[in-house]
């Protein structure tokens, strides 16, 4: 007679190892997607555009773009994830399904899903840190305090994809969040320029939505300086997973468990 | 913990989707070491029963045990000791054949790397006739290996009792013939089995006992043998060729039959079929087959043979 060995804390471990497993046999194009893009806007962008606009907020533009771009790759790489491959794994392979039937319940699932969406942005953020500090864009090893931001930034991300995994009858669906709420943050939160020269209701909408917060917290972080106001910019972070993480496993409890 | 008596026992259990009654209030039990099986079309409540015993869909009324343990307050508990083959195969296809069964084995908190847990794999790697096909993907398995493959890694963790969701569906005969082979052995080893098929013949080769359902309801229960005594006619007549609708007319001996009439053949149920038999050998343009009543005949009588789609 086999008993619940597992602590009800660690029931995630082995989903979240599975992840890790599949991510390594597929590595190559799986790092390529999460660095050689932001990469590509860092450099093209970066040196590009930035030879034209000089400095911002007196920092030469590409190395105030590699911070923006540091958080934009964790948000992508996290709600990447937490659609498209999370969408695969619930409907299309009926990965979540086989799962269920061992002694797991879909909370530990979806614990899992947000922690290994905050691994993957965790992991791009590593990479990204590396060559934005081969090219002297990162001023000092402050900086490094940005992988426990990218982790939870990843975590809040995931946990949001997930709500609208949950909903989602194909991948097509997908693109209705990335164009309304994703892209509009990318180009709205601060990645490319500062917000401050935008009207008053964009700044507001802006500093309602995760991502100005993470970079408001990430920025100052890579360019030597002090984040100001971090609990309230962790609160907004831990406030959108609270609400979308226990939403999530509701709606995909609803939907696969019923 | 050991205070149970049956492995399974269900009582009252009903579930309804938007207004459609798709469990209707089934009772059943289910013993130590017994293999028993649940027949129906499709549509009947097959899966969904299944489903409730897992603790994956949660019953809107019914009391509902399995291994000791309340349904679904207590299914994660349970969910250790039970191994289950599902209807579609849900193998991790990034994995290859013994990563599969490494990863399932670590959903149970078991070590995939320990000494003990190799040695599991490789027993079930015989036991699935897939040694050789260890290192394999998914993707380069036949229907027949995938199915093994879920066999095998539903008893990683040595559960106690077995659930199989139509486990032979799609393989060919070869196939099948294995996987029934494998599932006597699993018998031998005192283990006690829940399937749903719609092969009859599966049903009569392996399970001790069985039951029926249809529309939601359990409309049968019993051994194979009992449910063909109890249902049907023991001789089966089929007749056919192009005499058959003058006959039917005119014989006084099938007059005294039950017939059923499907397309150009008719079954004629019989309790003694000698003077059909007689009759028929001296008719040219007919032709007949004569059998004992199996399952089928008495699926089809309680189930009717209209499609079921």
């Amino acid at each position: 007679m086999n008993g619940l060995t597992m602590s009800p804390w660690l029931r995630w471990y082995p989903v979240w190892l599975r992840n890790v497993r599949v991510w390594r046999k597929l590595l190559g194009p799986a790092l390529l997607g999460n660095i050689g893009e932001p990469l590509l806007y860092l450099l093209a962008l970066g040196y590009g555009l930035g030879s034209f606009l000089g400095d911002l907020e007196g920092l030469p533009y590409v190395v105030f773009l590699a911070s923006g771009m540091v958080c934009a790759s964790a948000m992508n790489t996290a709600s990447f994830e937490g659609m498209y491959s999370a969408y695969t794994r619930m409907a299309v392979q009926d990965t979540w399904i086989g799962m269920l039937t061992a002694p797991l319940s879909i909370r530990d699932v979806l614990i899992a899903e947000v922690i290994w969406c905050g691994t993957k942005s965790f992991i791009s953020v590593v990479a990204i840190l590396i060559i934005a500090g081969l090219l002297g864009l990162v001023a000092d090893v402050r900086a490094l305090l940005v992988l426990p931001i990218a982790l939870l930034l990843g975590v809040c991300f995931g946990s949001m994809a997930l709500v609208v995994t949950a909903v989602a009858r194909n991948y097509d669906f997908f693109l209705y969040y990335f164009t309304l709420l994703i892209t509009p943050m990318l180009l709205l939160s601060g990645v490319f320029f500062p917000i401050s020269g935008m009207p008053e209701a964009v700044q507001v909408g802006a500093k309602l939505l995760p991502l100005y917060h993470a970079i408001a917290m990430m920025r100052p972080l890579m360019i030597g300086g002090v984040p100001q106001d971090v609990l309230l910019h962790l609160s907004v972070l831990i406030a959108y997973t609270l609400i979308a993480f226990p939403l999530a496993t509701r709606l995909i409890s609803k939907r696969i468990l019923t | 913990m050991d205070t149970y008596t049956d492995i399974v026992s269900l009582d009252g259990l009903s579930k309804s989707y938007a207004e459609q009654c798709v469990v209707n209030n089934i009772s059943l039990s289910v013993k130590q070491g017994e293999y028993f099986g649940l027949l129906g079309p499709n549509g009947a409540g097959k899966t969904t029963t299944l489903r409730m015993l897992l603790g994956m869909t949660p019953p809107d009324s019914g009391v509902l045990n399995v291994l000791g343990h309340a349904i679904p307050e207590q299914a994660q508990q349970m969910r250790c000791n039970i191994g289950v083959v599902p209807q579609m195969d849900n193998l991790d296809p990034d994995f290859s054949v013994i990563e599969n069964l490494r990863t399932y084995a670590s959903y149970f908190g078991l070590k995939p790397h320990s000494a003990a847990m190799q040695q599991r794999i490789e027993e079930l790697l015989d036991f699935a006739n897939l040694r050789a096909k260890a290192e394999a993907t998914i993707e380069s398995l036949s229907g027949g290996m995938k199915r093994r493959l879920t066999l095998a890694r539903a008893l990683v963790n040595d559960p106690q009792l077995l659930i199989l969701d139509e486990p032979t569906t799609g393989l060919d005969p070869q196939a099948r013939q294995l996987i029934w082979q494998r599932l006597r052995e699993l018998k031998r080893a005192g283990r006690t089995l829940i399937l749903t098929t719609h092969y009859m013949e599966e049903a009569q080769r392996l399970c001790d006992r069985l039951a029926i359902m249809d529309h939601g309801r359990i409309i049968a229960e019993g051994t194979p043998a009992n449910l063909i005594e109890q249902h049907i006619e023991p001789h089966v007549i089929e007749v056919y060729g192009a005499g058959l609708n003058k006959w039917l007319d005119n014989s006084t001996v099938s007059s005294q039959e039950r017939v059923e009439r499907l397309g150009e053949t008719a079954f004629v149920y019989s309790h003694d079929e000698a003077p059909l038999v007689s009759e028929l050998c001296q008719i040219d343009d007919l032709q007949f087959l004569h059998r004992r009543a199996n399952l089928e005949d008495v699926f089809l009588k309680l189930t009717g043979r209209e499609l079921r789609e």
